[in-house]
């Protein structure tokens, strides 16, 4: 696989298609029944009951989950998705080996794999949109690869039947989050607070600020990410949006070593606090 | 386009550079890039920055005719003396710069990476020198050997926090300084030290180290008759020196030769990849996992390279060569007992390569960027040579 001949353009990036993808259209009409969205991230290839966390936390009433693709050198994470990648590499993860896992792992919800952007450049971009597509994967989300540079990328994804989610994060200004949520597919991805992925003790102002903007702009499904580290937290913040991310806290308990029970039992806390609340 | 001009609206030299920073970090690069493009074409801006270059920074910095050396390696050796700036390298240049940029966009805190911790001294110096908040970057393994460059640091009042991730050393670095920064980009600028990283940084850090090959050019006239050197040779980690050299003779006959570590050779070894911010050629697994440089230099111990090195040499403008630690240690000592001049071990690279091409080299001028000194790599040869140099290689 020779990544010689793959260079980077800066492609104009297309408009979204306009029919919603099936990944998009289960998120809607799960929130059309008046539930709030929960997507947990899992590691892929940390530790030899990764897949089993995957359909353990499905079954506790995740709505799809995200898999991370191990990456060397992952600058939007903190230090527990550092650490989890970095485990996962040592132990021989690989995009292919982790994919090859998702292909049969049948969690019975939708999966959004999470990498970086040099892991889909160097297999090529059609090929790794090919390659996601071929593993059941609905959508696929590159936080180093925003708006202005996701050309090349969206257009293998759209023709994959790839959902690319863009991330939106507090800095941007006005003019910048309809262009970023018109090209969003699946759901558009708030990015809570200034910083990297880690649970923080309190919610940032910044989560339900961020979350406000977007709903001005947007009727796609609105998942708040970064940042959210306890079921209060998700509960708060859901009050501006759609449904939350949780990553550092499920890898946590992962790196903790609380196996599929661990992670069920966490997700169902969420679950159960996202439910239990009068919205 | 001609050639060492500015990047294409998109920040790309080629098919490399762009902009692949987290979302968070867009709006804070357009806003370096319009701050800096207003303040280049700003006259008073270049003469509150060319100030600080002459009254603070001591440039220009001469050229040295190397005379003992010429007449050994048998090629007329010249010397860009950037190890006499203020802090002890090239680095002051891009770094006086970006303070007065940072300070013009109101922004109270300088963050860095280092390497070899030149960068970080040049950094910290300018926090002092503008009253900033000053927080370095450095790989544990560097600040290990580097040991001097830390203390200086914390001398001059910054915070030198080390990376423990991976590698540890310049390229984790970087990738805590974008961290530190996705959080604090409201008052911080990122002081990158090199000519790499996300769109303006490359094309601007360029410019900043513009000066170099502007004035070599104009001492290399006097010298030469109105002519250029045949060659010009610099070492390239990341890039900065190597390019802002050869920016004053991209128009010229003159070969430009970029000088890698055997260790850290992204252009030859690697393939074009996406890492902190920019597409470049990278040493890579088959996975696209980025690989571990190694280098008996902290501050060329990186993987990737500056976009447009990239570019030279896909365009055939410059080429790149390697010399290995061994060599480098025999061109520290060469330069040392031929020329009285101790170099830091990354011009100590380009001196290596010229040493051994010697040969084909023969009757031809040769410009080197002498673009630290050595002082900081004392105690690391004295572990690599013994205390006892006295006798034996480099004469």
């Amino acid at each position: 696989m020779s990544a010689t001949t793959v260079t980077a353009t800066a492609t104009p990036v297309p408009p979204a298609p306009l029919a919603i993808g099936p990944f998009e259209a289960r998120l809607r009409a799960a929130r059309a029944e008046g539930r709030k969205l929960l997507v947990p991230y899992v590691t892929g290839g940390l530790g030899a009951d990764w897949c089993e966390i995957v359909r353990a936390a499905a079954a506790a009433g995740a709505d799809a989950i995200e898999i991370g693709i191990p990456f060397s050198d992952p600058v939007m994470d903190g230090p527990t998705i550092q650490q989890a990648s970095d485990r996962a590499l040592r132990s021989g993860a690989t995009p292919q080996s982790v994919l090859d896992s998702l292909r049969t792992i049948d969690a019975g919800v939708p999966l959004a794999v999470m990498t970086y952007a040099n892991i889909a450049f160097h297999a090529g971009w059609e090929r790794f949109a090919s390659q996601l597509h071929d593993a059941n994967v609905a959508a696929a989300i590159l936080p180093d690869l925003p708006l202005d540079e996701a050309g090349d990328w969206c257009v293998a994804a759209d023709e994959h039947s790839v959902e690319t989610v863009l991330l939106a994060a507090p800095t941007a200004p006005d003019e910048r989050l309809p262009r970023i949520c018109e090209r969003s597919r699946g759901f558009v991805y708030a990015v809570g607070l200034l910083g990297v992925t880690g649970a923080r003790e309190s919610l940032a102002a910044s989560a339900l600020v961020i979350a406000r903007r977007l709903k001005l702009v947007t009727d796609k499904p609105l998942l708040v990410g970064v940042g959210i580290g306890s079921p209060a937290q998700a509960v708060e913040v859901c009050a501006s949006a759609d449904g939350v991310v949780i990553g550092s806290v499920v890898v946590q308990r992962m790196l903790e070593g609380g196996g599929p029970e661990g992670v069920a039992a966490l997700v169902r806390e969420y679950r159960t606090a996202l439910d239990s609340h009068e919205w | 386009m001609s050639i060492m001009s500015e990047p294409s609206a998109s920040g790309r030299f080629g098919s490399f550079g762009g902009r692949y920073v987290p979302e968070t970090l867009v709006p804070a690069c357009e806003e370096l890039e319009a701050a800096f493009r207003e303040a280049w074409a700003e006259p008073a801006f270049r003469a509150e920055l060319d100030g600080l270059l002459r009254d603070y920074a001591g440039r220009p910095s001469p050229v040295t005719e190397a005379k003992r050396l010429s007449e050994q390696l048998g090629c007329r050796v010249l010397l860009k003396r950037e190890d006499l700036n203020h802090t002890g390298s090239h680095k002051i240049n891009n770094v006086l710069g970006q303070a007065l940029l940072a300070r013009r966009m109101g922004k109270t805190r300088l963050l860095a990476e280092t390497g070899a911790g030149q960068h970080g001294v040049a950094t910290a110096t300018a926090a002092a020198l503008f009253g900033m908040e000053c927080v370095v970057y450095m790989g544990e393994v560097d600040m290990d050997r580097q040991s001097l460059n830390v203390f200086r640091m914390r001398l001059l009042g910054a915070e030198v926090r080390p990376a423990l991730s991976g590698s540890r050393t310049l390229k984790d670095a970087v990738n805590e300084a974008m961290r530190d920064w996705v959080g604090t980009v409201e008052n911080s600028h990122y002081c990158l030290g090199s000519a790499l990283g996300p769109h303006p940084y490359p094309w601007m850090v360029r410019e900043f180290h513009r000066v170099i090959g502007e004035e070599s050019r104009a001492q290399c006239a006097l010298l030469l008759d109105g002519g250029t050197p045949d060659v010009i040779a610099a070492c390239v980690g990341g890039g900065s020196n190597a390019i802002g050299i050869f920016s004053g003779f991209a128009d010229t006959d003159a070969e430009l030769v970029g000088v890698q570590p055997a260790g850290g050779a992204s252009i030859g070894h690697g393939s074009p990849g996406i890492v902190h911010g920019m597409v470049s050629y990278l040493l890579q697994d088959e996975w696209g996992q980025v690989e571990e440089a190694l280098s008996i230099s902290a501050g060329l111990d990186y993987p990737g390279v500056g976009p447009e090195h990239s570019h030279l040499e896909e365009i055939g403008r410059a080429r790149y060569e390697t010399v290995t630690d061994a060599e480098v240690v025999d061109a520290f000592l060469l330069l040392s007992r031929t020329e009285g001049i101790i170099p830091a071990l990354e011009p100590a690279h380009a001196i290596a390569w010229m040493s051994r091409e010697r040969a084909s080299l023969e009757g031809q001028t040769v410009l080197v960027c002498l673009s630290g000194r050595g002082d900081k790599d004392v105690a690391q040869m004295m572990d690599v040579l013994g205390a006892d140099v006295s006798t034996g290689r480099g004469r």
